[in-house]
């Protein structure tokens, strides 16, 4: 055995990591927080791997082990509404899903909106099972007027700012987000919704809505605010990150910037590139989400979009509402679903296992792109960087059932899918948060 | 093998009923109208059998006609609007009926603004819910009715060419009569004014027209859908002068229609605005058998979700 030091050694995985291109099997040595060693020549042996007693080796062989995934896109309910999530249950169910490091929306009440909120999201977060990022609002009481003290939120932690839940509907506020980010470095995600197109709206607006007579929100009113937030990029120079695109000329428009060379970035949300409006055709409340759930020609745009580039992350937009808030007539729940503990297993059934992403690519849109989005020194297996890791099960085969979840929320439309592929174990800091 | 019984304890829709299901309906009713024309115009067919009628909205002629239906066969009802109910105190729609149930029901009639509300009260409760009315999605028992009243006229509705103009969006009635009519072979057309067709519509087997004058041409069956003032303040409409001129259903346009047409309006009806007054009341309009019609098609879905299979003696 190796002469270095070591607190944990993950032994035999296959190491995906992105950044270095390292795509093989390797043993990683951890010591205290960070990565002391990736050892791809001299390996544990098989035998040794499975008689050893020293129950700081983790046996991963036949797993895949990846930076620790991050979500860009993650909605807490603390404070405000503990009775559907804490900071707490949040990183629990995230840490179960595979995420070491999640981003938490400030659309709480009363919001994240200053110093204050953002340090107290910090404290809170302390005693997380993974990183806690704060993402601050753009405006004061996400009301779209005033802008927040962005440099303070900044200095206190925040990594980014958004009003999400809500767009930015002012074009000259967003404008003014856009140029005041832009001295502190910061990106602007946006929720890209014209709500006067939107207006009475709760699902997509297509068949099935016409079927179902519930009032429809056209593909258009994510459209035409994507198309102002690319002119607003492109015109102030700033960061904007498209949260949850939804639809397929949202993707065309992003993919015509980027070529452009526009900066923007965004984002996709397992719902969307796994279901379709057809599910609405229950009134399943839980399929109730904003944007709404498409078409299949969204989704297969949705999939290309991931193919080629033009989707940088996969987000889940974890979005936990109570039972009983969900447990009513279609157009009065609330909007959202959770989605940390059924990501990962998505992104294997539908991207990785029908080839339409490789490993490296869904592990690129789950762990670097979004560190590099928000300035996080994470996402990568290299030495002395953070010993963040998920260890993936990759053939596993599993049922979804809610009340298994640790997310204090169960609001979710896959409840008894089938799934393949599920997080192992997690790692945060070199210390082992989640085991199968 | 002859049906004998409905498929589900609920009609919530008409969208997948079979014709044979509907012919069934339909043979049912026809017997309980037959009550209707008696002296004494009641049975006692559905003593000791409970039903609340829910209005979650206001309605007139539905609740009217549900609440004869279930006189007719003798049950005993219970009315419930929003005015009266506690929902004014915040309770959820899934508490206010559990907490009716649980004094003891069995059938549950309920109209109510937001699709799938029936659907959504079927799975809280064990009671049959007939659908009333949900929005802008199915009104089963009025599209029932319709066929009916059609039925009556010409036997067999296989290959009739009937057309529904006016607000396609959002109404109930359409969507139902679309399934109704598309289930009995008949063929269907929606006219209405650009603003207020519903998107990819013609997935649903049906052709669109927004000109009125080549939509009547060649059909059996115009039914005229109620306009309301709304879509004006709504934006959809300019004015319901214009919607008038363009969509009235006038004596002048009567002519592109077949020979023994028919005039329908599930009502009520704004007369002067989208029918003239000479149409509804004219020779060709069936819209008082309709509602006539109505009360014995209410009864044998009442009858048939009680539990009863063969027809009444």
């Amino acid at each position: 055995m190796s002469k270095v030091e070591y607190d944990l050694i993950i032994a035999g995985g296959k190491v995906i990591d992105p950044v270095s291109g390292l795509n093989k099997v390797a043993d990683i040595y951890i010591q205290g927080k960070k990565i002391s060693k990736i050892e791809t020549k001299n390996l544990i042996d098989q035998k040794k791997l499975k008689s050893t007693k020293d129950d700081r080796i983790v046996n991963a062989s036949d797993k895949i082990v990846t930076p620790g995934l991050i979500d860009m896109h993650t909605h807490l309910r603390e404070p405000g509404r503990e009775d559907e999530e804490t900071i707490y249950t949040g990183s629990e169910a995230a840490v179960a899903g595979g995420f070491t490091s999640i981003c938490c929306m400030p659309n709480t009440e009363p919001p994240i909106d200053d110093q204050e909120s953002v340090n107290f999201v910090y404290e809170r977060a302390r005693k997380a099972l993974c990183k806690v990022f704060c993402i601050g609002a753009v405006t004061k009481g996400l009301k779209g007027q005033e802008l927040t003290e962005m440099a303070d939120l900044k200095n206190a932690g925040a990594v980014a700012v958004t009003d999400d839940g809500l767009p930015i509907s002012n074009p000259r506020i967003m404008r003014n987000a856009l140029d005041y980010t832009r001295m502190l470095g910061l990106p602007v995600v946006s929720h890209c919704e014209d709500l006067d197109l939107s207006s009475s709206g709760v699902m997509n607006e297509g068949y099935v809505s016409t079927l179902l007579g519930l009032p429809g929100i056209p593909s258009l009113a994510e459209e035409i605010m994507v198309s102002r937030d690319i002119k607003l990029a492109e015109y102030t120079g700033g960061r904007v990150h498209i949260a949850h695109v939804s639809t397929r000329g949202s993707v065309e428009l992003i993919r015509a910037a980027k070529k452009k060379g526009i900066k923007i970035t965004c984002e996709a949300t397992p719902h969307h590139f796994s279901l379709t409006d057809e599910i609405i055709k229950t009134f399943n409340t839980n399929a109730r989400v904003n944007p709404p759930l498409r078409t299949q020609k969204d989704v297969d745009e949705i999939k290309k979009g991931l193919k080629d580039g033009t989707i940088d992350c996969i987000a889940t937009d974890h979005a936990p509402h109570s039972i009983e808030e969900k447990d009513v007539e279609f157009s009065v729940a609330p909007c959202g679903m959770v989605g940390l503990e059924t990501a990962l297993g998505l992104v294997i059934t539908e991207l990785v296992d029908k080839k339409i992403l490789s490993w490296e690519e869904a592990v690129t849109k789950m762990t670097i792109n979004p560190a590099r989005i928000l300035n996080l020194n994470l996402g990568k297996i290299e030495i002395e960087a953070p010993a963040d890791l998920t260890i993936i099960d990759p053939k596993i085969s599993w049922t979804v059932d809610t009340s298994q979840f640790k997310s204090k929320s169960k609001n979710s439309p896959f409840e008894g899918k089938e799934l393949t592929g599920k997080a192992w174990m997690t790692i945060v800091d070199g210390k082992i948060m989640h085991r199968l | 093998m002859p049906i004998t019984k409905l498929k589900s304890k609920h009609l919530l829709g008409l969208e997948g009923m079979s014709r044979e299901e509907i012919n069934f309906i339909l043979d049912t009713a026809v017997s309980f109208k037959e009550i209707l024309e008696r002296p004494i115009r009641k049975v006692p067919t559905l003593r000791g059998v409970t039903v609340v009628n829910l209005f979650y909205e206001p309605s007139t002629r539905t609740r009217i006609s549900f609440e004869l239906a279930e006189k007719r066969l003798s049950a005993d009802l219970v009315n419930f609007s929003t005015n009266t109910s506690s929902v004014q105190k915040g309770e959820t729609l899934k508490d206010t009926v559990k907490n009716i149930e649980a004094m003891k029901i069995d059938m549950v009639v309920v109209r109510h603004s937001i699709p799938g509300a029936p659907h959504f009260i079927a799975k809280c409760v064990d009671s049959s819910v007939v659908n009333a009315g949900d929005g802008a999605h199915e009104h089963p028992t009025q599209a029932l009715l319709d066929l009916l009243t059609l039925r009556e006229k010409y036997k067999n509705l296989e290959g009739l060419r009937t057309v529904i103009v006016g607000d396609i969006l959002h109404s109930r009635v359409v969507r139902s009569n679309i399934w109704g009519f598309l289930a009995m072979g008949a063929k269907v057309a929606v006219c209405g004014p650009t603003t207020l067709m519903p998107v990819e519509i013609e997935k649903m087997g049906v052709e669109v027209f927004s000109d009125l004058n080549k939509a009547l041409e060649g059909r059996d069956v115009v039914m005229a859908l109620r306009i309301q003032l709304e879509r004006q303040k709504g934006g959809l409409l300019p004015s319901l002068r214009e919607y008038t001129n363009l969509f009235g259903i006038t004596k002048d346009r009567l002519k592109r229609l077949n020979k023994n047409f028919t005039i329908m309006h599930p009502g009520p009806i704004n007369r002067g605005i989208e029918i003239t007054p000479e149409v509804a009341d004219g020779p060709y309009s069936v819209i008082l058998n309709q509602v006539t019609n109505g009360v014995a098609v209410r009864m044998a879905i009442l009858y048939l979700l009680s539990g009863g299979e063969k027809k009444v003696e």
